[in-house]
């Protein structure tokens, strides 16, 4: 982490959260958590009533869908850390770490639906070249998704090109495969909240 | 389906037009990625296209800028939320134009 307040400049009461979460999960503080409980009235609070209404509210896409398109925009973002967490929380949502492992790989031939084949292509597009026109989006309703489908989809594409950018301007430590194993299973217990 | 209009514009007021350490000027101009003096310049504008080129030195400079952390903490968040809403709003205006709406 970048910034020592960032690090350990947080209240005491959320200090003494951050502990309970190293016992039960016997992993570090995730450095996201750490942000997002940094001064959370600046903008933890705000962005974790986004998040879980992005990856958890009503929506035709799975929870399973809604992580991997959190990990699709995280790899054309290249960041390590959202890669690494939101394919482990895909992965376990779908029961299929075969399949999220394909479509990070090569999206063209993964053994996906084609609305959200088109949907991934579309978001990946955005993400890498910050716009996208109405033709990409006349491709993706013909492939079948539907607007409410897209706007969703552009809502966990708002969520991590923010998480993104701020994960690799921070410098969130990334550790080992157990940890990201823990945060799955909390993030799909509990979700963002 | 989802909705995150409340939440998106409850947060960009927040970090915009509530209180900080930063100026609401600098705050305005990180999620601009526009009008800002180096070495923020620089920053947000990696923070903006390439976030993951973001070094050490770069954070560094803002603070020897006499920039607290505070400040730089939330000029990037600033910066991060800009760009985020630009692509979320090129990506909506491609969406109603593809079914007329809008």
């Amino acid at each position: 982490m970048r910034l020592a307040v960032l690090d350990r400049g947080h209240s005491l009461g959320t200090k003494a959260l951050f502990a309970i979460i190293r016992a039960v999960s016997r992993q570090p503080t995730p450095e996201v958590v750490k942000l997002i409980m940094y001064r959370p009235e600046f903008f933890g609070t705000h962005m974790k009533a986004l998040t879980h209404e992005a990856m958890r509210g009503p929506s035709a896409w799975s929870i399973g869908d809604r992580e991997l398109m959190a990990a699709f925009v995280s790899k054309a973002n290249e960041c390590e850390f959202c890669i690494k967490a939101h394919t482990a929380v895909s992965a376990r949502a779908y029961r299929d770490a075969a399949k999220v492992a394909a479509v990070l790989s090569y999206l063209e031939t993964a053994d996906i639906g084609t609305p959200l084949r088109a949907t991934l292509r579309m978001l990946g597009k955005l993400t890498r070249e910050h716009t996208v026109d109405a033709d990409d989006m006349r491709a993706v309703l013909a492939a079948g998704a539907s607007r409410e489908q897209i706007e969703d989809a552009l809502a966990v594409c708002f969520a991590f090109n923010t998480m993104n950018r701020l994960a690799d301007a921070f410098e969130f430590f990334v550790p080992g495969p157990k940890a990201f194993e823990a945060g799955a299973k909390f993030l799909l217990a509990r979700g963002y909240r | 389906m989802s909705d995150i209009r409340q939440a998106r514009k409850a947060l960009a007021a927040r970090i915009l037009e509530g209180d900080g350490r930063a100026s609401h000027a600098d705050r305005r101009a990180a999620f601009d990625n526009e009008g800002l003096a180096e070495p923020l310049s620089s920053l947000i504008d990696k923070v903006t296209r390439r976030a993951h080129k973001v070094t050490d030195e770069d954070i560094a400079a803002a603070r020897a800028s006499g920039l607290s952390e505070d400040k730089v903490f939330e000029i990037v968040v600033c910066g991060a939320i800009g760009q985020a809403t630009r692509q979320y709003d090129s990506a909506l205006a491609a969406l109603d134009a593809a079914t007329k709406k809008g």
